[in-house]
């Protein structure tokens, strides 16, 4: 069941105790994520700085098997976001059961992500010799701006993670009410969000046929 | 002022508009791998990366973050501050292409 609150106030803008009418969880995990979305923001306009100001800016992501590589962990992460909004839609109807296994599938979806995430890291270390202080073509920035948001993004997921592992737990054990898992879902989201900017920004605009 | 707070049952989009959002947001990031595979001029290509990728934003934001079903106060608490934020990021821009400018001939 999903709270919704209602306040009694003259007007909207009154304040009293709710004048967004939602829970304060939810409200300020909306707070969290704007102020973690300008911080995305603000490293992927850098990239795209040092991009557009270096005409040397390598492109290292071949088509096969780079590009369709990210383009499976991008289906990864859509997909999980469809589970983790199904749990949140389980919860609302009461179905806790439901919820833990559209949580435990989120999770997969995650922990994939994460795997194929490290595997493309670890080809571009290896095969390319990127790295986030030095490369082949003489542009260090790329290794440096690519490996930091890469690098925080795979540490939001991996923390997304463990926090739906320990809402599921809850969850099943009839723990925690629908806003709890709604406010989980949000963070999910958002990282899912983050991703539909670095995959375009960083791997699509840097491929090679 | 008084206030009180109390709980009804609301169940918000169904199963199936869930996934017609997925299913658009899947077709969007196969644009996107097309467009990549055809290998456009850069600003074109950022241009239309931004265009779908803030298109792909919207559905995540409005349908699977449920923000279409909140108040609006919340939305106009939250997002117009950003969007400003963001457009004060572009100011910079510009100087990319002076750097480029700046360049020896080789």
């Amino acid at each position: 069941m999903q709270t919704e609150i209602t306040a009694t106030t003259e007007s909207l803008w009154d304040g009293g105790r709710s004048p967004f009418l939602t829970g304060s969880k939810k409200f300020g995990m909306w707070l969290f994520i704007i102020s973690d979305a300008l911080t995305f923001s603000a490293l992927l306009f850098t990239y795209t700085y040092c991009r557009v100001a270096n005409p040397d800016w390598p492109t290292p992501f071949h088509f096969s098997p780079s590009i369709i590589f990210s383009s499976v962990m991008t289906f990864a992460l859509l997909t999980s976001s469809l589970t983790m909004v199904m749990a949140v839609h389980a919860m609302n109807h009461e179905d806790r059961k439901a919820a833990g296994r559209w949580i435990l599938a989120t999770m997969a979806a995650g922990a994939t992500f994460v795997g194929l995430h490290l595997t493309e890291w670890m080809n571009l270390i290896n095969k390319e010799h990127v790295t986030p202080f030095s490369n082949d073509w003489g542009v260090p920035l790329f290794g440096a701006t690519f490996f930091t948001i890469t690098g925080l993004h795979m540490t939001h997921v991996i923390i997304g993670i463990i926090y739906l592992g320990i809402i599921c737990q809850a969850v099943v054990r009839g723990k925690f009410k629908a806003e709890d898992v709604e406010v989980a879902g949000l963070y999910w989201h958002f990282v899912d969000l983050v991703w539909m900017f670095v995959f375009p920004l960083v791997y699509l605009m840097s491929a090679k046929i | 002022m008084s206030s009180h707070v109390e709980e009804t049952v609301h169940h918000g989009p169904g199963v199936p508009v869930f996934a017609k959002v997925w299913v658009a947001l899947l077709a969007l990031t196969g644009i996107e791998v097309l467009l990549a595979y055809l290998q456009a001029p850069v600003l074109i290509m950022l241009t239309a990366l931004l265009g779908l990728s803030i298109i792909k934003a919207v559905l995540i934001i409005a349908w699977f973050m449920h923000l279409k079903f909140e108040r609006l106060s919340l939305f106009l608490t939250l997002f117009p501050m950003m969007i400003v934020v963001l457009l004060l990021f572009l100011m910079f821009l510009p100087d990319a292409y002076r750097i480029v400018g700046m360049r020896p001939p080789s």
